[in-house]
């Protein structure tokens, strides 16, 4: 039976990291189809990115109560992935409890600190199901989530629940066998845990094959559950418990006011200017690439991991002055957008080996015009985002390929245009004006 | 007033300790003139040596290059920066900070580098040095004041303290609307909006920050920036309380303080 019992668990485990792999690398795949775009400042600071906005949280504490809540969510996540280490190895080797023996008292202090933060998280994650589904939070309420967004959200938690529950359930009747002596379990003595012992009287009434069958049953469902979690994330906003990491790292260091440059267009203009500088025959008839950005692939890879980074929490929306009056535009909705654009792009991959042409693209299909217009650069997204992703970059390659490949801009921002051509101020001005001030 | 161009102080030999970048809006537009002409007087007061580059200085190029259009950005920057090179220019203040911003951040890889700081800091700079003094019992004493963040100063550039600085220097009550600092609502003129009519929605960004800062029951809304100076002029106007709240630069506010 126990030899049954480990040939699973590695056939499950196997399969289980496989099928991720396997995904993870696609989704790999598809944030490279992005430019590549070498991200600036020293890896100093990129790594103080890391420890104080990923590990740190340090945006989240701009909302204290909220922060405090997800730390305790995220650091069960973390430290109880070593009660998992042990569960992986009892299942491999079909023991119980491997780390008991060998950690002595300190066993029984860590899987007690685990209980803690299993009911921690237990407890927030109602909290987040109220904060979600009860009150009412506009970033919540937002027609963004209507779908599958609001459902993956409350999957998630739900999720949490039961893998909590289970593991405390699991300690329950383990317990109870012990002071039971039942079996292997006798051997085992770890003596009570804080919460799980709560549950005996529940248990009591069980006769011993029962008990260890709950017992077997939870453990079971735990690590698929755990296995199943694994394989959902890439489908699911939650991907940001691991993406929120390279994203701090590679987040930009410089001040959030700067625009990318754009090379070849810097480079035309001074050779227009400069005709003697311009290269001569196979170089000048290099042909440049799209001005903007069109679709994911003319983004560069960046905001493409941004994209898989996003966990729709709404932070920037509930920031945005547009979204806030009223306007279309819904930085979050951005990055939704270009996920699920880049998600189709890498179905179409998948299936034909190639990307071919769907006729559709970010710009336009995904995006519009009129949520583009709306954005006053105000760098608001920016600055709340937990995991340093810029809505604004992609807003700004969207413009870029309106105005310069489509030629497609508001009548009023023509006129701008040409008097900042002609008349060198963005209102039809004299330059001769300019210094009239100091003759008044 | 007389301000001497970098071409007239070329001629004579002289070079300024500092160029004043006047911007768009500072130069054409009425109200920022004021600006404009506040914040010359204060140098002019303080004895600082400085220049405009009077008709040879253009637009740098902001409004374009957020609305999409590069190309005219890139050709805005390389003439200035021909200029500003040519004369040799090592600093500059600016009144604006869409100016600030693309001069300090984005022409450096172009080949435009310089010192580039915000009026703001120039005067926090002064006061602290002592060369501006503020007037015993000035005209701001005890009146309560709200601050409306720039965002281009603000998240865009980090400065948050300066502007607040200057302002505790007045001996008025300062008081800060919920969403300041890094929270800071936009006026909604930034990224070209202030070119075009704004989308639809329920309400005009500019009303939605103005009445949050009549809210503070404040006499006196200080700016730091052109743009976000005539949005709020307007948010005041739309609630018709220009009678009792006046929309002011920081560096009118110091002009009219100023011993």
């Amino acid at each position: 039976m126990a030899i049954f019992q480990q040939i699973a668990f590695i056939l499950v485990s196997i399969a289980a990291i496989f099928l991720f792999a396997k995904k993870a690398g696609q989704i790999r795949r598809n944030i490279l189809l992005g430019r590549d775009t070498v991200p600036a400042g020293e890896s100093g600071e990129r790594w103080r990115n890391v420890l104080l906005l990923a590990f740190g949280q340090k945006k989240m504490f701009r909302n204290p109560l909220v922060a405090v809540m997800h730390f305790i969510i995220y650091a069960g996540f973390i430290i109880i992935n070593i009660e998992v280490l042990e569960i992986g190895l009892d299942g491999v080797f079909g023991t119980h409890r491997l780390f008991a023996g060998p950690l002595g008292f300190l066993y029984s202090w860590l899987i007690n600190s685990f209980e803690f933060l299993a009911v921690g998280v237990l407890t927030v994650c109602i909290i987040f199901l109220i904060r979600r589904n009860v009150l009412k939070i506009r970033r919540f309420l937002s027609k963004d989530l209507n779908g599958w967004p609001r459902s993956d959200a409350n999957y998630i938690l739900l999720t949490e629940i039961i893998l909590m529950s289970l593991f405390l359930l699991l300690n329950a009747s383990d317990t109870l066998l012990q002071q039971r002596g039942v079996g292997h379990f006798g051997t085992h003595l770890t003596g009570n845990f804080a919460f799980s012992s709560i549950l005996h009287p529940l248990l009591n009434g069980a006769g011993n094959e029962t008990l260890e069958a709950i017992e077997r049953t939870c453990w079971w469902l735990h690590i698929l559950g755990i296995f199943a979690f694994l394989n959902y994330l890439p489908y699911s906003k939650h991907l940001h418990i691991i993406l929120a990491f390279p994203n701090a790292y590679y987040a930009p260091v410089e001040p959030e006011g700067k625009m990318h440059n754009m090379p070849d267009i810097q480079k035309e203009v001074l050779y227009a200017m400069q005709p003697e500088l311009a290269p001569t025959g196979d170089a000048a008839a290099a042909p440049h690439g799209k001005f903007g950005a069109k679709d994911v692939a003319d983004l560069n890879w960046k905001n493409l991991l941004d994209a898989y980074s996003c966990t729709e929490c709404g932070r920037c929306s509930a920031a945005c002055p547009a979204n806030i009056t009223g306007k279309l535009l819904s930085p979050r909705k951005i990055m939704m957008s270009t996920r699920d654009r880049l998600e189709e792009v890498g179905r179409n991959i998948n299936a034909n080996k190639q990307f071919n042409d769907d006729g559709k693209s970010l710009l336009h299909d995904y995006i519009t015009e009129e949520e583009l217009r709306a954005c006053t650069t105000c760098n608001a997204c920016v600055e709340e985002c937990p995991v340093s992703i810029s809505p604004l970059d992609i807003i700004l390659q969207l413009r870029r390929y309106l105005v310069m490949e489509e030629s497609n801009a508001p009548q009023e921002w023509n006129t701008m245009f040409s008097s900042i051509e002609n008349n060198f101020a963005p209102w039809k001005f004299s330059p001769d004006d300019r210094d009239q001030w100091t003759m008044d | 007033m007389k301000v001497s161009s970098m071409a007239e102080m070329m001629m004579n030999g002289e070079s300024p300790d500092i160029l004043f970048w006047v911007g768009c809006a500072g130069s054409f537009d009425q109200r920022a003139q004021k600006i404009t002409k506040a914040f010359a007087s204060i140098l002019q007061k303080t004895g600082i040596r400085f220049a405009i580059l009077g008709k040879e200085e253009a637009c740098t190029g902001d409004p374009a290059r957020r609305s999409g259009n590069e190309f005219l950005f890139q050709m805005m920057a390389y003439n200035n920066i021909q200029v500003l090179n040519g004369y040799g220019i090592k600093k500059i203040v600016t009144t604006c900070p869409h100016c600030f911003n693309t001069l300090k951040n984005e022409y450096p890889e172009l080949g435009g580098n310089y010192e580039v700081i915000h009026h703001t800091t120039l005067l926090q700079q002064l006061i602290d040095e002592g060369k501006i003094k503020m007037k015993e019992g000035g005209s701001f004493k005890g009146k309560r004041i709200t601050y409306h963040d720039s965002c281009y100063l603000g998240r865009a550039n980090d400065i948050y303290e300066a502007p607040r600085k200057v302002l505790e220097t007045l001996d008025a009550e300062l008081v800060e609307m919920k969403r300041c600092r890094s929270k800071g609502l936009c006026c909604g003129a930034g990224g070209a909006q202030m070119f075009k009519e704004e989308e639809k929605g329920d309400t005009r960004i500019n009303w939605d920050r103005t009445s949050e800062a009549l809210e503070t029951g404040s006499a006196f809304i200080a700016s730091a920036c052109p743009f976000c100076n005539t949005m709020l002029t307007d948010g005041v106007k739309k609630n018709e309380k220009e009678a009792g709240v006046a929309v002011l630069d920081i560096a009118e506010l110091v002009a009219a303080s100023m011993e």
